[in-house]
């Protein structure tokens, strides 16, 4: 196990009336690529202003590699940031971006062009590094704002979505670059953003947040495979969340009926008892329809809807008058594309699909 | 552009422009042709000579005009440096100082000399001075135009900082920089047009300025615009109308290398602006 990056414990944020963060604790190891995920308004950026010192906390203990750092201004941080609007120096060439850190810190002159170089170079800026900001481009400008933030060397890197004003095609190079420069350098990466594919293609662990608080924490395949409530399930990917009540809790699958009586085996990350209401989420890939009922858990339903998506072909089953489910087929074979609306058909739920959810 | 509500399409929209732009330069004009003029008289034309601008220097007048135009710039220099350093704090203060009580208050504390009729604030500065007995002389005058040219250096500067996205100074804090290597690295060099904005406008209103200083000079001692009035009493000489186009002639420089500089200086970079080529 390696050593404890950032430790949090009961941090809590209020702007006058209104709190921003509540209860977030959670710690994040060194050398981890850890993204901050969540809707705008749900506190990561907070959090991140936070461990970077922009802010201070209204209670709870921020701790980098053990030691308190609640008293310290963000330059006696050894903590950088990238900005969403990257926030380079206009009066200031490449090099004299990238080196203003250093200098700050008070490396010699000879040093600070040394680190200079190798950034540059790591970064692949070396023609323009006597250009100003104005004179690069969108995906040039990030990436000074990368090397400047790395030359220091900090313990933590904070990136604060800084892949959101690119447009597609480069945002996707830069998620490669992103992962790249952390692996070569080893920094630990905070990464903020409300981009879901970014978080699900980069991330080692990731914090879903939302409404001040971290709603679940783990690796890319545990959000999704196992969301801890329906914010997670309906925020990562599309779901579809039926309300239930647990009607067996012997075994170890959940016996769950529906809204509809329809009776669904499925599985809790929690210890449930009989009785407990709640929700079943089914993501729409792990159902396929049929016109025979198939073998295991299964739903009926009336097929109401279908749309060709090119790579996928989406249908409506509707399971009583306002109870519809999203299904979803990959377009491989043409076994969907033979089923006509108005028709009844069967839903098979692929092994572990369903899941039970509290809240 | 929608062409219904074009100006230049009403009638005697033309006209009317010659007619305002007549009125604001004809007397400048005049003034800048008749200092060439070669006659003693102010009226009649009799060819072109600079020996009016010799006067200037050499002439009767010449000691009092120097001793003027001395006071003048060292005043001007002074009072448009101090008044520019504290608008410079003021801006800050108000930009950066986040939400205190009484901010519109004090914007408009800051701003209202600027439309107070001079002749108040004149007399006013007068009383005050008198009434704590400040002896009045060059000191006074200094004091008088560093008050009221902090309005005009703070306009710009206002302007200039209010644009500049705080960003940048989280960024240099972030880098390791102190709130002072923050100023002198970061903020100084990017509001520095404003700056130079503030500190030639206010150095020319200063330069310009009449009435508080008739008021505050004390005896004795005098400002060129003082020692232009006190000649101009005694008759209008064409040597007035040289010294009034050379005062002319500067003002024209120092606005316009004020504009050059907020031209050259570079913009802060847009954020989140667009790629414009890619590498």
């Amino acid at each position: 196990m390696s050593e404890t990056a950032i430790q949090l414990e009961s941090v809590r944020k209020d702007f006058g009336d209104f709190t921003a963060l509540s209860e977030v604790s959670f710690e994040i190891s060194d050398n981890e690529f850890f993204t901050l995920l969540g809707p705008s308004g749900c506190g990561k950026t907070t959090l991140l202003r936070l461990i970077a010192g922009f802010l201070n906390t209204t209670g709870g203990t921020i701790r980098l590699f053990g030691e308190e750092i609640e008293a310290l201004p963000p330059n006696k941080r050894p903590i950088n940031t990238v900005f969403q609007n990257y926030a380079l120096f206009p009066h200031m060439t490449v090099r004299d971006n990238i080196g203003f850190g250093l200098s700050m810190l008070g490396w010699s002159r000879s040093d600070v062009a040394t680190r200079v170089d190798e950034m540059v170079s790591m970064v692949k800026l070396d023609q323009f590094a006597e250009r100003r900001p104005s004179q690069l481009s969108g995906g040039q400008q990030q990436r000074v704002a990368l090397a400047r933030a790395m030359a220091p060397k900090p313990k933590v890197l904070l990136l604060d979505e800084p892949l959101s004003a690119l447009d597609l095609k480069l945002r996707q190079e830069m998620r490669l670059e992103l992962k790249r420069l952390q692996n070569e350098t080893g920094i630990t990466f905070i990464f903020v953003t409300h981009d879901q594919e970014e978080a699900l293609s980069m991330s080692d662990r990731i914090a879903v947040m939302s409404a001040g608080k971290v709603q679940q924490i783990g690796s890319a395949v545990d959000i999704y495979e196992f969301p801890e409530n329906r914010f997670v399930a309906g925020f990562i990917g599309e779901t579809n969340l039926i309300e239930a009540e647990v009607i067996d809790a012997s075994a170890d699958a959940l016996t769950c009926q529906l809204v509809n009586g329809a009776v669904l085996t499925a599985r809790s990350l929690h210890e449930i008892t009989k009785g407990q209401k709640g929700w079943v989420s089914i993501r729409p890939e792990r159902m396929t329809l049929s016109k025979t009922k198939p073998k295991g858990n299964s739903l009926s339903g009336t097929l109401t809807g279908a749309t060709y998506l090119g790579t996928d072909n989406q249908y409506a089953v509707g399971l009583t008058d306002d109870l519809s489910l999203n299904v979803r087929h990959q377009n491989r074979t043409s076994v969907g594309a033979a089923m006509t609306t108005g028709e009844p058909v069967h839903i098979s739920i692929a092994d572990n699909a369903a899941r039970f959810l509290v809240d | 552009m929608n062409r219904g509500v074009d100006l230049r399409r009403y009638f005697g929209f033309f006209p009317m422009t010659l007619l305002c732009l007549f009125i604001l330069y004809a007397p400048l004009i005049i003034v800048t042709v008749y200092s060439l003029n070669d006659s003693r008289s102010i009226t009649s034309w009799e060819g072109i000579s600079l020996r009016w601008y010799a006067e200037i220097f050499t002439g009767p007048e010449s000691e009092k005009f120097r001793k003027a135009a001395w006071n003048s710039l060292t005043i001007a220099v002074m009072a448009a440096t101090t008044a520019t350093i504290i608008a410079t704090a003021a801006a800050i203060g108000m930009i950066r100082g986040g939400s205190f009580r009484g901010k519109s208050a004090s914007f408009a504390l800051i701003s209202l000399p600027i439309m107070v009729p001079e002749i108040v604030t004149a007399v006013a500065t007068l009383i005050f001075f008198s009434a704590i007995g400040f002896k009045l002389g060059t000191l006074s005058i200094l004091v008088a135009h560093i008050v009221f040219c902090i309005p005009f250096a703070y306009m710009p500067i206002n302007a200039r900082l209010q644009g500049i996205d705080a960003s940048y100074e989280e960024a240099a804090h972030d880098l390791y920089a102190s709130r002072w290597q923050i100023f002198w690295h970061v903020m100084m060099p990017i509001m520095s047009p404003g700056i130079i904005s503030g500190f030639l406008l206010a150095f020319i209103i200063s330069l310009d300025d009449f009435i508080i200083t008739n008021f505050v000079k004390g005896a004795g001692v005098e400002t060129l615009p003082t020692a232009i009035f006190g000649s101009v009493k005694q008759g209008i000489k064409p040597n007035i109308m040289a010294l009034s186009t050379l005062l002319l002639l500067l003002s024209i420089l120092l606005v316009t290398a004020s504009y050059f500089v907020g031209q050259r200086r570079e913009k802060p970079v847009p954020t989140n602006q667009k790629p414009e080529t890619e590498a």
